[in-house]
């Protein structure tokens, strides 16, 4: 033994590194490969950081809002948590609309904002802003990080945080000083999180038992299903397309479940809600089990509430036990997760001898006819192209392409959801419970940083395109050759719907004035610009903007004060539905069809 | 298209305001939080975010080396609403654990109370004698005021604080609620 006892091999040592290199780390370590950013004076070290690490792929956006959303779309094609990097003061305000998009909607973002060293917190320095006061009810959860020692942890948890559970944003504001100093560095797998957050996955086993003898008893059962399905993984949706065969259930979905179940399935019923199919509405209104996995009885679901699904027991299925019985009052609620709960379900129906699908043939009958009423249904023209034709003709020349489809806010939407037939899920992205318009194009582009081998369409309106239009240059910058194809109608569409119908037709601030030409637009951004006015151009043009390998923006000029229907108008129950027949007074319909078909 | 749909509906909304109200009860409810900034304003900002009421709040670090704080909400609502609210309480990733104390038989809730009363003659014994009876303790006097310090359950204190205000109460602190369980086990 001497006194010069060589000191321990340094690689069983942590290594020290600054913070800022610490988060680049820490973002790889979590299999991040992509992240959406926008620098500043705040973040400057991270990026310096990310200028020497291959690894990871920066996209730059022109707008943190950009950002964000394109986080969301990337997240919600892939299953993977979208990374955000913006600076401090307004890179961070800016990013708010996204976050409280993704926690709205349950999209994993992990969002690293820049703040001013911690010396200057509160001193009211230059783009200095509260961040995490800010965020705290626009996260799922929220932190600063005041040394550097923490950064580790706190970005690992983050991960683990955004990913988990009920999927959401998770914002981490870590001050320029802290990016500076040098600490040592601890991996995913041997770190120690400090938070009890434990989200429980697998169902009660004697509820989901009661819940399976509930649906087996019933004679009218239906499968209402949502975002959490997806949310679930690939593993849920095929979980409930077995258990919908199973049972021989109808299945109707929210707007953030779609695909989870095929549209091209004869048990899929169609969209829910206040602009859901018809047959959705009424066997949600008749059912006599209702069997929600994964969605959350959103007022866009369930009309009034005082007449939804009145004669109905309800079993309620979601990983986030605050959802259950918040709106509608569970009879059993099942916390877990979707995708393991059903599986647990199926089980269970098999380990007894059932009824078989077939014995639900009166149930069925009984929804023949409400499909008979075609709620869809719209008047063609000649002259103007109809915007659900034009999502028609979209569908049928992109069948059997490997197509992912976002959208922006409002008619559009609406008329995407009724008129796209998803057969998987991750393929749709929206912003449903935040209604942001905006949302559609950085999403676009999102999507297709994860899939760039795919056909990426954003389909948007006049009004909304032009809220992150900025973004195409961000398209153009990478050479992601989304589609975006504006169903132009010169006005806020479902604003203008909304004025019509009860607002005395008092069209106030709602027409889309001083349009950009936006041929010329897509030119100047050096995408390729597409028009078509005329319904026997549309083809034509939507084929051209597929074939093309550039960002397109298509200008699609539709009929101009097209409806959207069937609409469940304020305050009305789900068989109170206002369809849009040509050439019939709505009110006669809405009474006709309530008496003939309730 | 006919606005016949305006006419039948005197209040044009997005949403669906046909919500009756409920009979209201009372909860207290404890939160066991990690000890870290922002986890108050986070507890808080819940309830002022969905519409919750907050009767009293107390809140402390109560165990040092576990990092963990103590908050105590007294709040109204809905029994649907009570429920709601420790489903939102509990999903927050700083909270550990959170106990309905009021729902708990083995509960038990105090606040401490501080009163200043002003008065003279017949009425300043009066006020002595309550306070005796309270088992309040004085902790200050001057010829023509006291202030009483008071422990209790909240009824109790509600309870002083009426008899004290014809005697010349002049103002009121309170604590808000404490909570623990009884019986040797933790939480």
């Amino acid at each position: 033994m001497t006194l010069h006892q060589p000191i321990a091999s340094t690689d069983v040592q942590a290594p020290v590194l600054t913070g800022a290199e610490i988060i680049v780390r820490a973002l790889v370590d979590n299999g991040v490969e992509v992240l959406f950013g926008y620098p500043g004076g705040a973040v400057l070290p991270i990026y310096d950081a990310l200028f020497h690490e291959p690894r990871l792929q920066h996209v730059l956006v022109r707008h943190e809002q950009g950002a964000t959303h394109a986080a969301e779309g990337y997240a919600r094609s892939s299953g993977k948590v979208g990374v955000v990097l913006v600076t401090s003061g307004p890179g961070a305000t800016n990013a708010v609309t996204g976050i409280v998009d993704a926690l709205m909607d349950s999209i994993p973002l992990v969002i690293i904002t820049g703040q001013v060293p911690t010396g200057l917190i509160g001193s009211d320095a230059f783009q200095e802003c509260d961040t995490v006061g800010i965020t705290r009810s626009a996260t799922k959860h929220n932190v600063l990080v005041r040394r550097a020692e923490d950064l580790s942890r706190v970005m690992h948890e983050a991960f683990r945080i955004a990913a988990s559970g009920r999927p959401g944003p998770v914002l981490v504001d870590i001050p320029k000083d802290v990016q500076f100093a040098k600490a040592a560095y601890e991996r995913p797998d041997t770190v120690a999180f400090t938070h009890a957050y434990a989200p429980r996955l697998d169902g009660d086993p004697a509820r989901i038992r009661e819940a399976v003898e509930l649906i087996a008893r019933a004679e009218r059962p239906i499968l209402y299903t949502g975002g959490g399905v997806i949310n679930a993984g690939p593993g849920a949706s095929k979980s409930l397309r077995e258990f919908a065969r199973l049972t021989g259930a109808p299945v109707t979905s929210t707007l953030m479940g779609l695909g989870a179940f095929p549209a091209s399935d004869a048990q899929w019923l169609g969209m829910v809600g206040m602009h859901g199919a018809y047959e959705a509405n009424h066997a949600m209104h008749d059912c006599d089990v209702m069997v929600c996995v994964g969605a959350r009885f959103d007022d866009r679901v369930t009309g009034r509430l005082d007449a939804f699904s009145p004669g109905s027991k309800k079993i309620h299925i979601d990983i986030d036990p605050s959802s259950i019985s918040k709106i509608v009052r569970a009879d059993i609620g099942v916390v877990g997760d979707a995708g393991r709960v059903l599986a647990a379900m199926t089980a269970a129906w098999r380990a007894k001898n059932r009824r078989p699908a077939s014995a639900l043939s009166r149930w069925w009958a009984e929804i023949d006819g409400w499909r008979a009423r075609k709620g869809f249904a719209y008047a063609p023209s000649s002259e103007q192209i109809k915007p659900q034709h034009a999502l028609q003709r979209l569908a049928a020349l992109t069948a059997g392409r490997d197509l992912y489809v976002t959208t922006e806010v409002g008619q559009h939407q609406m008329w995407a959801a009724q008129f796209l037939p998803f057969q998987e899920p991750n393929r749709w992205m929206t912003s449903g419970g935040l209604g942001t318009m905006g949302y559609g194009l950085p999403a676009a582009i999102g999507v297709q940083m994860a899939h760039p081998n795919s056909l990426v369409v954003d389909v948007a309106g006049e009004a909304s395109i032009q809220m992150c239009i900025q973004e195409l240059s961000t398209a153009v910058q990478y050479a992601l050759p989304v589609k975006v194809m504006i169903l132009n109608n010169e006005w806020m569409g479902m604003v203008r719907q909304w004025q019509q119908l009860l607002h005395g037709e008092r069209y106030s601030h709602s027409y889309s004035s001083s349009l950009p030409d936006f041929v010329k637009l897509a030119e100047a951004y050096g995408a390729v610009g597409l028009r078509a006015d005329h319904p026997d151009d549309l083809d034509a043009a939507i084929q051209a903007m597929l074939d093309s390998d550039r960002p397109v923006l298509f200008d699609c000029r539709v009929s101009k004060a097209e409806n959207c229907f069937p609409m469940i108008p304020s305050g009305k129950a789900h068989n109170e539905m206002l369809l849009g027949d040509v050439g019939v007074d709505i009110g006669a319909v809405i009474d006709s069809a309530g008496r003939a078909l309730v | 298209m006919p606005d016949a749909l305006a006419d039948t509906d005197p209040a044009p909304s997005a949403y669906d305001l046909s919500a009756a109200p409920e009979p209201e009860g009372r909860a207290t409810f404890a939160a066991i939080v990690d000890n870290e900034p922002g986890v108050l304003h986070r507890v808080v900002g819940m309830f002022a975010a969905r519409g919750y009421n907050i009767e009293s709040l107390t809140v402390a670090e109560t165990d040092h080396a576990a990092r963990t704080s103590r908050i105590t909400v007294v709040t109204r609502g809905a029994p649907h609403v009570l429920e709601q609210i420790r489903a939102q309480l509990e999903k927050i990733i700083q909270v550990r654990q959170v106990t309905d104390v009021g729902a708990d038989a083995e509960g038990v809730e105090r606040e401490l109370a501080l009163f200043k009363v002003r008065g003279q003659g017949a009425d300043r014994v009066e006020a002595l004698r309550v306070a005796d009876i309270f088992r309040a303790r004085v902790i200050d006097t001057t010829h023509e005021s006291f202030i009483f310090e008071l422990t209790g359950a909240t009824a109790k204190i509600d309870k002083f604080e009426t008899l004290m205000r014809p005697l010349g109460l002049v103002e009121v602190s309170r604590t808000g609620v404490l909570s623990i369980r009884r019986g040797p086990e933790r939480g």
